[in-house]
């Protein structure tokens, strides 16, 4: 297991220097002078200049990025042109908001995608397995911001459900002490079960928003992987040796089918990462993507690169997870490392 | 046929509705297997030696229909029992075997807990127990360093092994009956005598009844006491195996054994049988469906098929056998 | 010829046997006359603003009402389709020649070629692919020209990987073969016996991912980056109309929203049937 770990370690090193040379080029790919863009719209030509010396922008390519390299593995992000923080402290700040969200969106979207996969290969034909491919199609064709703001006129201007859509808590509540980061684990370590309630409330709206969005490529393939795994021979055979129906659609069926749902994973989380930033811009949710947002508007470049940044080393991370939880779950992937 | 048959199958007709049409895969079929016995179910690919399996054992495709028939098996009909009854019945009573071990085998579990599993569910064996008693039917089987072997996985074993396996989770609720399907498919030569020879030995170990499917005739005469031999969904003949090889009636039967000189080709690569199995699909499939390619035919032959009954010692479904 | 009325009887048998890919095709129709001739079929100048009419919710005047500068809501959603269709349209046939010729080279000549093809894919592929095309957008220019260039390079991997695998089965067809064999250069080969090959099946990726390319760059307009005010476009329009959605004037948000959503729904449903067309083994 050990070697498995390294290895999947070890591969996903092209994909991190990969994303280092992309984000540093992105700065440099820059039309006109980077050193005006850094500097803002406003900037005077000697601010310009000034900027230009600072970020090294009379140097050499080469020796740009190791001074980047440089800057990185101090955690030096920049410092944001509006606020004149540092980039590196704001977005340690809000991710725990970002990866809240998206961790919850994600449980929502298995917890619903996964039964109605299921549901529907156990029983194709019926009922259910017609509303598995309504919601397949239709939810890939939804944009995220627009379910976002019918959740909302619904749950909230009509229904009166939900808390008005400003962010992680109501006004009136402050935030627990902090631990994880995370309202829901914090409030609940702090023993405080009215503010556990009030971020749940918060919470639901931009998580359903999520969950809709990433439902389709789950269910739809939950529903093929089980579907493949029913007709097999093993499945078969546990039919014939009289395993309980219960054993065999979910101990020997069930983890099969979760394989390949598993690797799809990894292109979910491309979907939720990207959509978490327009969710955030919907519910004004103040996590990294709203940040970035906020920066893109004001032409304020550092930020959005350490956003960019923030984001693919967190997804190439969460590939890496998934990677060792499949080699968990399947043995042969043991015996290849 | 004084001893009481372990398994009685009368009459059964099995139908996959798909979208090209209704596909009549199983008409009329029967046969028995007394205690003890071995008897060999042969035919070409795609006379329905699988689907008669498979309907016994209630693991049909979804697609697939019994439309007629019993299958005792003691007092029990496996044919109409509930779900329920027949998910105690598999496994423990009737179990079943099949070609590709390492396909029928679960990749993501080691084959020592697919083995307990089976146990659990039958052998009345305690959880704590099972494990060990799972070491102990590996061994019975003759894998060799049984406690090691049981935390191996199936694509860690060979096929032979892995047939070993299917056989120890077969025969771990000590079943009265077992289908052994094509059960060497895939097996090289020696590993397949090895398991043949296992699966005898077990059978005649326990009065175990067995149907083994194949469609070698030489292997069958090799290891079965009679031979039913299917043709296109129907039993056309079946016989203790010295009967049948010396005195076969049905002519499509006397074709295969005299196609077999030396006994050693099987059956699918056959061309000296002239047509193939008809398109079981058709809505005008004659009574006999050997008699479109069949050289004896006569008038009678579009009449239904005179049946002698399942326990026949002799049983031939022709209007102008040989002899 | 033949091979031309096979293709052209089998699309009709699929549109007989699939009406759902019928009806994506109609909705399909109606997005190019609203593209072609959007601006000339509207009832209201999509740009004049009436604040007297402001905020007023679909009325028999104003189909989807009014927004907050008394603009017809209808017209604009329907002059907006021509600026989305050409985003996704352009998009994809830029992708298309990118993804494709890339893709091409690396099945076909392998080596280096491949590798730096295919790290490349891999590199873009690191990244979730909305983020990268915000950080192309911020780098490159926050313009209507760059979202497209931002969509079409998120797109890459996806068009390089099928046009590799494509014609790295062709390099050894017989075919190429023989035109090898009878003296063609390899360009030639690549040009004219490997690429018309790999088209068709190119064709259907577009389709398939025009849907994406839509939600893609409203997503970013929507965002604020690229299409900027008074421009009528979706997601700029859905944008403009969330600030109303909390206090109940819903109309504003949902009808270029709800297009949008018809419009990628169209395309995906028309992906899958051409797929059918093209490709009849990988009918699910």
């Amino acid at each position: 297991m050990g070697n498995l770990i390294l290895k999947r370690l070890l591969l996903a090193v092209p994909s991190l220097i990969g994303v280092v040379i992309v984000t540093f080029l992105l700065t440099r790919a820059l039309p006109g002078d980077p050193a005006a863009y850094f500097a803002g719209p406003a900037a005077t030509a000697e601010a310009v200049e000034e900027i230009r010396v600072k970020l090294g922008l009379d140097q050499p390519l080469i020796v740009q990025f190791v001074r980047y390299i440089g800057d990185l593995s101090h955690g030096d992000l920049g410092s944001s042109l509006t606020t004149g923080q540092p980039v590196a402290a704001e977005i340690k700040r809000r991710l725990p908001a970002s990866a809240e969200l998206t961790l919850l969106g994600l449980l929502v979207s298995m917890a619903i995608a996964v039964p109605l996969g299921i549901l529907a290969a156990t029983q194709p034909g019926s009922l259910i397995d017609h509303a598995c491919r309504v919601v397949t199609t239709a939810g890939v064709s939804l944009p995220v911001f627009f379910t976002g703001l019918i959740l909302i006129y619904v749950f909230y201007y009509k229904l009166g459900w939900a808390p008005a859509p400003l962010g992680r808590l109501d006004i009136f509540f402050s935030p627990p002490p902090q631990v994880t980061g995370f309202y829901l684990i914090d409030s609940l370590i702090a023993g405080n079960g009215a503010l556990f309630v009030a971020s749940l409330k918060q919470l639901i709206l931009p998580a359903l928003t999520l969950g809709i969005f990433s439902l389709a490529p789950i269910a739809r393939m939950t529903r093929a992987s089980m579907l493949a795994v029913l007709s097999s021979d093993f499945v078969r055979s546990a039919r014939a040796s009289g395993l309980s129906s219960f054993t065999v659609v979910v101990t020997y069926a069930f983890r099969n089918a979760m394989l390949p749902v598993i690797t799809t994973l990894g292109m979910v989380f491309s979907f939720l990462l990207g959509a978490n930033v327009l969710v955030e811009k919907v519910f004004a949710w103040p996590g990294i993507g709203s940040f970035a947002v906020e920066a893109l508007i004001a032409s304020d470049f550092a930020p959005v690169q350490g956003f960019v940044l923030t984001m693919a080393i967190m997804y190439v991370a969460l590939n890496l997870i998934i990677d060792i939880l499949y080699g968990l779950i399947d043995p042969r992937m043991r015996l290849e490392a | 046929m004084s001893v009481a048959p372990a398994l009685l199958v009368q009459n059964l007709s099995v139908e996959f509705r798909t979208r090209s049409g209704v596909v009549k895969a199983l008409e009329s079929v029967s046969f028995t297997v007394a205690k003890g016995e071995t008897l060999a179910i042969v035919g070409e690919s795609g006379s329905g030696k699988s689907v008669t399996a498979y309907a016994v054992m209630g693991i049909l495709d979804p697609a697939g229909h019994v439309t007629g028939g019993t299958a005792m098996l003691g007092g029990l009909d496996l044919l109409s029992a509930s779900n329920a009854a027949m998910s105690e019945v598999r496994g423990r009573e009737i179990a079943m075997i099949f070609q590709n071990p390492r396909a029928a085998l679960n990749p993501i579990r080691s084959v020592g807990r697919q083995i307990a599993d089976v146990l659990i569910r039958h052998g009345n064996v305690p959880r704590k127990e099972a494990p060990e008693r799972a070491v102990e039917m590996l061994r019975a089987v003759g894998i060799p360093d049984p406690s090691r072997r049981a935390k191996a996985y199936p694509f860690e074993m060979s096929g032979g092994m892995c047939q070993r396996v299917m056989i120890a989770i077969a025969i771990a609720a000590k079943p009265s009956m077992l289908i052994a399907d094509e059960p060497t498919t895939g097996l090289d030569v020696t590993t397949q005598a090895v398991i043949m020879d296992l699966i005898s030995e077990l059978s005649s170990g326990t009065g175990m009844a067995t149907i083994f499917i194949t469609h070698d005739l030489a292997l069958a005469a090799q290891r079965a006491d009679r031979i039913a031999v299917m043709h296109a969904g129907h039993v056309i003949e079946c016989a203790a195996t010295r009967e049948l090889f010396e005195r076969p009636r049905h002519p499509y039967t006397a074709e295969l054994i005299a196609a077999t000189p030396d006994r050693a080709a099987n059956l699918d690569e056959l061309a000296s049988i002239p047509g193939a199995l008809p398109d079981l699909r058709r809505t005008d499939l004659p009574p006999c469906r050997y008699s479109e390619r069949c050289p004896r035919k006569m008038t009678e032959c579009d009449q239904p098929l005179p049946r002698s009954p399942a326990v026949a010692a002799h049983m031939v479904a022709c209007w102008n056998p040989l002899r | 010829m033949t091979a031309l009325a096979a293709t052209v009887r089998h699309a009709r048998y699929v549109m007989g046997e699939n009406p759902v890919t019928g009806f994506a095709f109609a909705l399909f129709v109606l997005i190019v006359i609203a593209a072609a001739f959007g601006p000339y079929l509207v009832p209201h100048d999509p740009f004049a603003s009436d604040t007297i009419v402001a905020l007023k919710p679909p009325s028999l005047r104003h189909w989807f009402g009014t927004d907050q500068l008394g603009r017809d809501v209808f017209s604009r959603v329907i002059v907006a389709t021509r600026l989305d269709f050409f985003i996704a349209i352009a998009s994809v046939v830029l992708v298309f020649l990118m993804g494709g010729l890339a893709g091409v080279a690396a099945g076909y000549f392998g080596g280096w070629t491949d590798r730096i093809v295919g790290r490349i894919a891999d590199t873009i592929m690191a990244f979730p692919l909305f983020v990268l095309a915000m950080g192309i957008v911020a780098a490159l220019g926050n313009t209507v020209q760059n979202i497209v260039i931002a969509t079409a390079i998120v797109n890459f991997p996806l068009y390089a990987r099928v046009a590799r695998a494509e014609a790295n089965v062709r390099r050894e067809a017989g075919f190429v073969e023989a035109a090898r064999l009878s003296g063609n250069s390899e360009f030639r080969i690549v040009g004219f016996h490997v690429l018309p090959n790999v088209f068709p099946i190119l064709a259907v990726q577009m389709s398939l991912t025009m849907g994406y390319a839509i939600l893609n760059a409203a997503g970013l307009s929507f965002i604020g980056l690229g299409v900027r005010p008074p421009t009528a476009e979706w997601g700029i329009m859905v944008a403009e109309g969330a600030a109303f959605i909390v206090s109940g004037e819903w109309w504003i948000a949902l009808f270029p929203g709800a297009a949008l959503m018809i419009a990628v729904f169209c395309f995906n449903l028309l992906g899958d049937g051409l797929r059918d067309i093209v490709d009849p083994r990988r009918r699910t």
